[in-house]
């Protein structure tokens, strides 16, 4: 990010000044989509294991959401919104964000390492440098499900390379590439 | 209650009525009588009795309190649906709804709380405290504060944003570049001096 200008990147997570005047300050644009705030509010707060199942909502929420032109962005930050999502709306949104990757264009995700956790911290990521990002607590939410290294392999499957690190606070940083 | 004597200057006593135990609940409104009797005011000294009596005054103008933003900008009220093109060369402050396009190049707009905007808009400054759908293109700064939504693309040159506001879109933020000064000319080459009405007279050919 900080060899070349004018790369497009989307963020995920929740809208904060602190990725906003990073991304600027490298010369990139910027576009923001809270995927979690989205989730809400099509399928409520309700168990995301009932509730995302149901079909009528789900081609709402994938009608509603990353409507981006295919291959437009160069990184996407998906932050920890994957644990909020469940089967098979999950496969479809990973779907969708390999398709607006940019050939060779990274994503980068986080997961809690504890796969068997019934709550979950949910945290604001915010990139305040280049070596050093923040995490802001959101509250603890249910997540539809957890994973494993075997799981995160599997659901980046189609992705050319996956690159897995373990960061504090019970995370482990995944960095993909398509 | 009120008593008053005659003649001579009337003195007018107010009592408040105790309510007794038992008593009926007041039915009727207040007689014109008990209402207090408003106080005689004395008109403030002028500066000129103030001079004669030696007490030291300010004659500055009393300062002005700063006026609340909203109160000096052009407002549309919560309960005003507009739907159209909305041109405005002054501040405008939007409680109410607007539909279609705002334009206002030179002015500060800003969205309200219950304020909802579908619009593209056009200002030099924003600030958002309530709902925008459309697209936003600013000269200076926009600021998203806390619980107001956006959604829409952005361009701007400054751009604020409050924990816990919402925005889905694109943010293309403008540099302001330093207007370009244009370099100085090389001095252009004085203009031939007027050539003298002799000389003129002569390559007319007018000889005398």
């Amino acid at each position: 990010m900080r060899d070349c200008q004018g790369l497009e990147i989307l963020d995920l997570g929740e809208f904060n000044q602190a990725n906003r005047d990073y991304i600027a300050s490298l010369g990139h644009r910027l576009f923001h989509e809270d995927l979690v705030a989205g989730i809400d509010q099509i399928f409520g707060s309700g168990d995301p294991a009932t509730t995302q199942r149901h079909p009528e909502l789900a081609h709402e929420f994938l009608s509603q959401t990353m409507q981006f032109e295919p291959g437009q962005f160069d990184a996407i930050l998906v932050w920890d919104t994957l644990h909020y999502t469940a089967r098979p709306l999950l496969d479809a949104v990973t779907a969708r964000l390999l398709s607006l990757l940019r050939s060779r264009g990274h994503m980068l995700a986080l997961f809690h390492a504890d796969p068997r956790a019934e709550q979950v911290q949910s945290y604001s990521f915010r990139i305040t440098g280049p070596d050093s990002l923040e995490l802001h607590s959101r509250g603890v939410r249910r997540p539809a499900q957890l994973f494993t290294n075997r799981g995160i392999e599997k659901l980046f499957d189609r992705f050319a390379s996956i690159k897995f690190y373990l960061t504090r606070d019970s995370l482990r940083e995944v960095l993909v590439r398509k | 209650m009120s008593i008053g004597f005659q003649p001579g200057p009337a003195i007018v006593i107010h009592c408040k009525q105790i309510p007794k135990r038992g008593d009926p609940p007041q039915m009727w409104n207040r007689k014109k009588d008990d209402e207090p009797m408003p106080r005689p005011t004395l008109a403030p000294p002028t500066a000129v009795a103030l001079a004669r009596e030696g007490i030291p005054m300010n004659t500055l103008p009393p300062p002005r309190l700063a006026e609340p933003e909203a109160a000096r900008a052009a407002s549309v009220g919560k309960s005003v649906v507009i739907k159209g093109q909305l041109y405005s060369r002054e501040d405008l402050y939007i409680d109410g709804e607007v539909e279609g396009t705002v334009d206002m190049p030179e002015s500060r707009l800003t969205v309200g709380p219950n304020g909802k905007v579908v619009a593209g808009i056009k200002a030099r400054e924003i600030v958002v405290v309530g709902t925008i759908h459309g697209n936003v293109e600013v000269g200076d700064k926009i600021e998203i504060r806390k619980d107001a939504k956006l959604v829409g693309d952005i361009r701007t040159v400054r751009l604020v944003i409050e924990d816990g506001a919402y925005f889905k879109g694109s943010i293309d933020i403008q540099r302001n570049e330093p207007k370009a000064i244009p370099a100085p000319r090389p001095a252009a080459p004085a203009p031939p001096p007027a050539q003298p009405v002799v000389q003129a007279a002569a390559v007319g050919g007018d000889k005398r």
